[in-house]
């Protein structure tokens, strides 16, 4: 009885911790992105607003919960309300399963540093990542206007389309780690990162959680200059919020995956785990970000093609020549 | 060869990114660091007065027929010797274009513009702007023109009285 009580109370402890990091990290992910994206054009970026602009995510905040929030005369209320909540909660349901380090050994019980280690981890990701797809689709089709309907059809077709493509480049993954829980994943990867034994691989995966995430080559759901703002062009203030803290909860979590999956988690010389497992993260942030500063918007059917015509046929024949590798190893 | 030209277009951009990152902005911040508008600057308008320190302006409603805007109004007066002036002067600051039409058009120069572009403020009523606030002391660009010293006629001189003029004819002298 004890013992339940205290592994209850430590997961609850875990998650608020979690839950407190991954959210400041969201907020000051955007403010990041945008001192770095102003500095690759030779301006500041916000620096208004506390020391240096640190106070710019605060000021965010106030300013998106005073806004009015308007519901349009003829959207789906209910749908229209809950899609951007769907898009912020899968978000960080995913964090459930990633584990930030190796277990810790406290009050003489090792306390894995993962809310929650699930032995299908893996595919509890992308069924997560497969319903965010709904908060952006019926984001669109609630709002009733034609930008917002074309804006998550496109979002749809993209992210169906890519996560074919990352589902398929995972496979290689799980079979030199023989495991679906992501703690085994990383645990295979102690002397050599995914990232070189499958570079191939990592290749299709990253563009495809580029693709995933919406973001510049890929934000065809939103580019402004055809679709207005794209699935949330009707929404305002807090509402259009979620959706924004979305996209960078998402972004936290796809570089989390990547960090977990092909550069080796919390494994890494002289720092502790936590440490390296947060420096991938934003070192995947800032590649992220850095691709959005210097890439140009795809043209939708180019998109369409790359990842149907290329990354599909790529990552099949990745799987079946690791299979061919596995197997003549024995 | 165009496989590898497409790699290597995508990868260059990388780099160039990467290297502004560590240049110096060129960004500046306006409130520390103030710029000198150019001479010819479009900022705020004034009225000038001419050298002898009267009112340029005639009232002759040419500024606020110029303005594509409509945000010039007046009311025109005349004073005891025939001197026309505005009785009233307004400019709508918070719809004026800085295009200097009005400037263009004024035949007098009593309307000119400034370099002073700092009329932000939280008050509309603030950016309207009365005459006794247009008026300056000044001549503004050109300090020696004198409208009514050409043109004024029988308000500073009597006909044919003013520089580079001839008196008038006697039109019943050269009758047939
Ligand atoms: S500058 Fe242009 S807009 Fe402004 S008062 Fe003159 S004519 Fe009108
Ligand atoms: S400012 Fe110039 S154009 Fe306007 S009424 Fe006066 S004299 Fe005429």
């Amino acid at each position: 009885m004890n013992d339940t009580l205290l592994t209850l109370i430590l997961i609850v402890i875990k998650l608020g911790l979690v839950l407190g990091t991954v959210l400041t990290l969201a907020a000051y992910m955007v403010l990041a992105e945008r001192k770095i994206l102003g500095r690759m054009q030779m301006r500041y970026g916000p620096n208004r607003v506390g020391w240096g602009g640190m106070l710019q995510p605060l000021a965010d905040l106030i300013k998106l919960l005073c806004k009015e929030d308007l519901i349009p005369q003829r959207a789906d209320r209910w749908v229209f309300m809950l899609a951007p909540a769907i898009s912020t909660i899968t978000a960080l349901l995913a964090f459930a399963v990633i584990p930030f380090g190796a277990p810790l050994q406290l009050f003489d019980r090792s306390l894995p540093m993962v809310i929650c280690d699930l032995n299908i981890g893996l595919l509890y990701l992308f069924a997560l990542s497969s319903l965010a797809v709904y908060g952006v689709a019926l984001g669109g089709w609630a709002s009733h206007s034609k930008y917002a309907l074309l804006g998550g059809l496109r979002a749809m077709a993209q992210m169906i389309s890519y996560e074919l493509a990352m589902g398929l480049a995972i496979v290689p993954v799980v079979m030199t780690a023989r495991s679906f829980s992501l703690t085994a994943i990383v645990e295979a990867q102690q002397s050599l990162p995914n990232m070189l034994r499958h570079p191939l691989a990592f290749f299709i995966f990253l563009v495809a959680i580029m693709a995933e995430s919406k973001r510049t080559p890929f934000d065809m759901p939103e580019a402004e200059n055809e679709l207005v703002a794209g699935f949330h062009t009707e929404y305002s203030g807090m509402r259009f919020g979620m959706f924004f803290v979305g996209e960078y909860l998402n972004l936290i979590v796809l570089g989390s995956m990547l960090t977990v999956l092909f550069l080796g988690g919390w494994y890494g010389p002289l720092l502790p785990g936590i440490c390296w497992f947060l420096i991938k993260v934003l070192g995947v942030a800032f590649f992220f970000i850095w691709v959005r500063g210097t890439m140009p918007r795809l043209r939708y059917d180019q998109l369409m093609a790359f990842g149907w015509k290329i990354l599909v046929p790529l990552g099949l024949l990745n799987i079946l020549v690791t299979a061919a590798w596995l197997i003549w190893r024995g | 060869m165009s496989l590898w030209k497409d790699i290597k277009g995508t990868i260059l951009p990388f780099w160039v990114t990467l290297r502004y990152l560590f240049r110096r902005p060129v960004t500046v911040c306006y409130p520390e660091r103030k710029q000198t508008p150019a001479p010819r600057y479009r900022g705020r308008l004034v009225l000038t007065r001419d050298p002898d320190g009267e009112e340029r302006c005639v009232a002759c409603h040419l500024c606020s027929a110029a303005c594509p805007v409509d945000c010039i109004s007046m009311q025109a007066a005349e004073r005891e010797d025939g001197r026309r002036y505005a009785a009233w002067f307004r400019i709508n600051f918070s719809r004026c274009i800085f295009c200097g039409l009005c400037t263009e058009a004024c035949p007098t120069l009593a309307l000119q513009m400034t370099s002073e572009y700092e009329l932000a403020t939280r008050e509309l009523l603030q950016v309207i702007y009365e005459k006794d606030e247009l008026l300056i002391d000044g001549c503004g660009k050109n300090a020696e023109y004198n409208f009514y010293r050409r043109a004024g006629i029988g308000v500073v001189a009597p006909r044919g009285a003013n520089p580079g003029e001839s008196s008038p004819e006697d039109v019943k002298s050269n009758l047939p």
